[in-house]
């Protein structure tokens, strides 16, 4: 259906956009309803890779022995959206689809340099997160593609996550960060640009031995925040930096 | 649209992008559940599908085929939560408690006040400050 | 529509001063309870408003870009009687003519059976914008001046061993009654009958037969069960019920209209901000000698209540406080937003962070225990207010103070987190009870009890919004007649069926119209004598008695020189507040608020506790989670997502204890307690805040304001 018919857009937990499409602020008619796709929920082990279908709920997700083990900053990061009625409906495959640049999973997928699945009627492919997006609210996902999950290699090094919201639940992040420590550190945050981003500069700093300082400071001139409803571009720049020298002090020796 | 209601089957011909909180409200009569900001931020169109506490009002029709749908209606008028909520003065407006208590009943039996401020976290209550709330859920057993 | 009562057994035993059952408890407990939404009438339609988009301006044009087919449509000309909404004065048209003074304001009105149709419907307007005004220090149009003076200011400031200056603003709050506003207007009888969720059904009626003058014979208006209020739904129900009135008639069919949460928010009347500047001499002990305060509210558009708002702002302005020499100069001033109007609190709030973060900072200047500071200078019985009004045994101001100061553990904690991350602060706080100065007087509110079949029913205009005027007025009037609780009924307010009690708010229900039928319900007794109500009315037939309003005598009110006794009786509050700052991202966290309240006697312990944990939940939004971005006059942020109130995450343990120091005219000493609680939490948090090193003098106190003081502190 995707493949034959031109604006069909699909719907899967709806936490977004059916908001959007009763606001009136949404322009498509047609949607084609995932909910359905029982093998979209399932997640599981593969060889040595996490499998997360695209339909998996945050709940299944908060509740998967799988991704407490391998990627815990995932748990972390689904039991800070909303509250539990949007835990127990809203989907990573939403939360990738929707491709907004606060997407509270989206930096955790990022710094696990996960693998994002895609299917069409003829074909399967994988596109590296981090290749993902490709500006404001872009993806390579083609009009005739489905997300069916995501994909997650074994992590080296301790995995760290922090939302800073609008208050303490049911809120949309001023500033979110994922991050792993390792020889070679891997630091990803939303709502600092037009997509989640990685930091390279910032990580090459670390990895090579730089002080938090110096890497703080390449932070700083790495992300692009904004002035928007819900914050300002410079608590978004500060808090970006504070929270990575506290990722390095939390997963620092001793 | 063929789904279980209050444990009744139910079938109706509905709009498939309907909203469940209109088909629950306006097709169904059932006018215990609530609309207070129609974009799953206030929680007082909660209800239960398949047991799990949602937001009614974000829930496209189409989505509850074959599922059970439980509502406040569906407790009953001599649930342990209602009696609760009337002995701690648990409700003042009333308008988010059919909501709340949705949410709290899939809280389990005795629950930690931090796990009711937690499962809670996603009901708005403007009259109580919450305390009251707490008194009420914490106080009986909770039958599911 | 009955009220599903609550079944219990009966007793004899006195209902005041007992967590009695909620006469509406069970219905809201099982969703039974009907409110404005739940309701339908046949043939009903839905209505729309379509509003301006501009702040200023002039209307050119108006074009339907939408099939008229089965659409009933209404603009100002279609006004039978005078195009206003009927409150203090009559400036606010019910539907814009030409001009428009703000965004939102109503220009047109669309009803039609599909909801779909109706939301479907385009409607361009033409205008000639025109410079807008959003700041009230510009503003050259003030809708009230007030000047309150006391003692020699200058005289006072010339004895002053330390002066102490600073500016304090606060920002909108919306109410966010989880029930938006919502009005079933029907025809019938040649007249109008309007449901709906509203505060005051008599200042609908009236405003009603303003605007509809004799196009009806009858006008009646239903409250319906009001999923809260706040102040919220005072006024604006006027312009609503006109609304679907002015439809319901053109259409000759039910209208209803329920506002959808982005226009209720947009729409409808906000919380005043203020600007609030100090200029305080001090002796060298730390006493009060002169005060010189300046409050400046933003108005909106149209006068609506501001005139009142600066009245209580006003008065409560220099705090509780003893001060020979004072002067208040408040002013409420025009500009093209969406006019403001009553907010639990109404106007103290902000007058009274100001004058408490004021003080903490004269503290800070004299070096002097701020809890020392507050005991000095708290106001004793046989002290006189700014006003002159000399307070008598019920006043309770050193009792609060210290009781909370103990139960806190203040002062240790005070010391022990010197230099950490954590802080706490206090609050000293008061609210006047019922209407200001006449305003009693004026109202002559009535209220009546009459014999039924099955015991006694409660005759009043006052409503329950949760706060649970029905209840309490059952218990008060149970005890005067000495009938059980489960006797006494509450009927539906209902113009056609009872008096007018005057509006449900100002903190006057319990006060005042509790007042009233206590006497009533005691002349009633009286008549019994002796005999039970049941038999009475089985003997003899119904007997009905109404009370009305008696200003006690030692009342002496100057509405001109603004002095003398500006309220019958004060509740009295402390607060003190625990904060946990996160300086990697500048969040304050409330760990603890301990409240103590006087409120001269808790009729309800359980509803009176309800209420100061619900106020200070508000009050704790109010000071660090609530913030209304305004764009070019219009709340840019009218979405739960992004106004935010505070979940059951981001309130604390709220720890409450009632005092309760009798007010002698109050039924069993009852003072009012509503709004109390509103006005003490802002405070002590940024006090507890200024503990962390952190000068904040605006509220909200975001995370980006702390960051911002922060770093301007060394």
């Amino acid at each position: 259906m995707l493949r034959d018919e031109e604006g069909v857009v699909p719907l899967a937990g709806a936490t977004d956009l059916y908001v959007s499409l009763n606001f009136g602020t949404l322009e498509s008619r047609r949607f084609v309803n995932l909910w359905g796709l029982r093998p979209l929920r399932h997640i599981g082990m593969q060889g040595d890779r996490l499998v997360i279908g695209a339909l998996a709920t945050y709940t299944a997700i908060i509740r998967s022995r799988h991704v407490q083990r391998r990627l815990p900053m995932l748990v972390q990061a689904s039991r800070e959206i909303g509250g539990v009625q949007i835990q127990n409906r809203g989907t990573l495959g939403g939360n990738i689809a929707n491709a907004s640049p606060a997407g509270d999973t989206l930096p955790v997928l990022a710094a696990a340099d996960a693998v994002v699945v895609l299917r069409s009627a003829g074909e399967e492919r994988r596109v590296r997160f981090s290749d993902f997006y490709t500006g404001y609210r872009q993806s390579q996902r083609r009009p005739d593609e489905l997300i069916s999950g995501v994909e997650v290699g074994p992590i080296e090094g301790t995995q760290w996550f922090r939302k800073v919201g609008t208050r303490a639940a049911q809120a949309i992040s001023k500033v979110v960060m994922a991050a792993v420590r390792s020889p070679t550190p891997r630091i990803a945050l939303g709502s600092v640009a037009p997509t989640v981003i990685r930091l390279p500069r910032t990580e090459a700093a670390l990895g090579s031995g730089a002080g938090i300082d110096a890497a703080a400071r390449i932070l700083e001139s790495e992300i692009h925040p904004i002035d928007d409803l819900r914050s300002t571009s410079a608590y978004r720049r500060s808090v970006a930096s504070n929270l990575l020298r506290r990722f390095w002090s939390d997963s620092g020796p001793g | 649209m063929r789904f279980t209601l209050n444990g009744v089957p139910r079938d109706l011909a509905t709009h498939p992008a309907a909203r469940l909180l209109d088909v629950l409200r306006e097709e169904c009569g059932l006018t215990g559940t609530k609309e207070g900001c129609g974009e799953g931020e206030c929680g007082a169109c909660t209800v239960l599908i398949d047991g799990a506490a949602v937001c009614s009002c974000i829930i496209p029709a189409a989505q509850v085929e074959g599922a059970e749908v439980t509502t406040i209606e569906g407790l009953g008028t001599d649930h342990p939560l209602a009696r609760a909520f009337m002995d701690e003065v648990g409700a003042q407006c009333g308008i988010c408690t059919p909501g709340m208590i949705m949410a709290a009943v899939t809280l389990g039996p005795r629950p930690s006040l931090e796990k009711v401020r937690t499962g809670l976290a996603g009901n708005l209550c403007r009259c109580t400050g919450y305390e009251a709330i707490y008194r009420a859920i914490r106080k009986p057993p909770v039958a599911l | 529509m009955a009220v599903p009562q609550s079944p219990s057994p009966i007793s004899q035993t006195p209902a005041v001063g007992r967590s009695v059952p909620r006469k509406d408890g069970l219905g809201k407990a099982t969703g039974e309870t009907r409110y404005a939404d739940d309701l339908v009438f046949p043939g009903m339609l839905h209505g729309r408003t379509i509003r301006s988009t501009i702040p200023c301006g002039t209307i050119r044009d108006i074009r339907l870009e939408f099939d008229p087919a089965g659409f009933t449509m209404v603009d100002w000309r279609d006004i039978p009687g005078r195009n206003v909404v009927a409150l203090l004065t009559e400036d606010q048209p019910c539907l814009v003519e030409r001009e428009v003074r703000h965004a939102a304001e109503p220009v047109l009105l669309l009803a039609h059976e599909n909801r779909e149709t109706l939301l479907g419907a385009e409607v361009r307007i033409d205008y000639e914008p025109r410079s807008p005004l959003f700041d009230p220090e510009l503003s050259a149009q003030s809708f009230k001046n007030i000047l309150i003076e006391k003692g020699d200011l200058s005289d006072g400031f010339a004895k002053a061993h330390v002066v102490v200056e600073g500016t304090y603003r606060t920002g909108h709050q919306e109410h966010v009654y989880i029930e938006p506003n919502g009005i079933i207007a029907v025809p019938e009888d040649g007249g109008i009958t309007v449901y709906g969720s509203i505060q005051c059904p008599y200042y609908v009626h009236k405003a009603l037969v303003t605007l509809l003058g004799g196009a009806v014979t009858r006008v009646r208006v239903v409250q319906t069960e009001t999923g809260g209020g706040f102040g919220g739904k005072e006024e604006y129900p006027s312009m609503l019920a006109g609304h679907a009135s002015l439809l319901a008639l053109k259409a000759g069919r039910p209208v209803k209209i329920v506002y959808d949460r982005v226009e209720d928010m947009q729409a409808t009347t906000k919380r005043h901000p203020s600007i609030v500047r100090h200029r305080t001499g001090l002796s060298k002990d730390g006493r009060l000698v002169a005060m010189d305060v300046e409050v400046i509210l933003d108005a909106g558009a149209y006068v609506t209540l501001s005139p009142v708002v600066l009245s209580r702002g006003a008065i409560h302005a220099a705090g509780p406080y003893r001060c020979p020499n004072t002067r208040i100069a408040a002013r409420a001033m025009f500009t093209n937003t969406p006019p403001n109007g009553a907010f639990r609190g109404f106007g103290a709030p902000q007058t009274e962070f100001a004058i408490e973060v004021h003080m903490e900072r004269i503290a800070e200047t004299l070096g002097m225990d701020s809890a020392r500071l507050r005991e000095r200078n708290a106001l004793r019985p046989g002290d006189t207010t700014a006003t002159g009004q000399r307070l008598g045994e019920d006043c309770s101001a050193r009792q609060v103070l210290r009781e909370a100061i103990r139960k806190s553990g203040y002062r240790r904690k005070r010391k022990a987190f010197a230099g950490t991350d954590r802080g706490i602060g206090l609050s000293l706080y008061y609210h006047g009870s019922g209407f200001t100065g006449s305003g009693e007087l004026k109202l002559a509110s009535r209220a009546s009890v009459e014999l039924t079949a099955t015991g006694v029913r409660i005759l009043t205009s006052s409503t329950e919004i949760g706060q649970g005027t029905r209840t309490m007025h059952a218990q008060i009037v149970a005890d005067a007649l000495g009938i059980p609780y489960e006797q006494v009924d509450v009927a539906q307010p209902d113009t056609s069926v009872v008096p007018d009690s005057g509006p449900t708010v100002a903190s006057r229900t319990c006060m005042i119209v509790g007042g009233i039928l206590e006497r009533a319900a005691r002349e009633m007794r009286e008549r019994l004598d002796g005999m039970p109500p049941m038999e009475y009315f089985g003997h003899y037939g119904p007997m009905t008695v109404t009370g009305q309003y008696q200003q006690p005598d030692w009342i002496r009110w100057d509405e001109e020189a603004y002095r003398g006794d500006a309220y019958a009786t004060y509740g009295w509050g402390c607060d003190v507040a625990e904060v946990e700052l996160d300086r990697d991202t500048w969040e304050v966290r409330p760990r603890r608020l301990t409240v103590v309240t006087d409120v001269g006697k808790a009729i309800h312990p359980a509803l009176a506790t309800g209420q100061i944990e619900g106020g200070t939940a508000q009050g704790i939004g109010y000071a660090l989670l609530e913030h209304v971005t305004m764009r070019d006059g219009l709340m840019a942020n009218a979405q739960l997502t992004n106004y935010i109130i505070p979940t059951t995450l981001d309130t604390p343990r709220i720890d409450v204890v009632l005092l309760e120091n009798p007010y002698p005219g109050g039924p069993s000493g009852a003072k009012g307690l509503g709004e109390l609680p509103m006005d003490g939490p802002a405070p002590a948090l940024v006090n507890a805040i200024r503990q962390l090193g952190l000068d904040i003098r605006t509220l909200p106190a975001l995370p980006e304001a702390i960051m911002e003081a922060a770093c301007a502190s060394p």
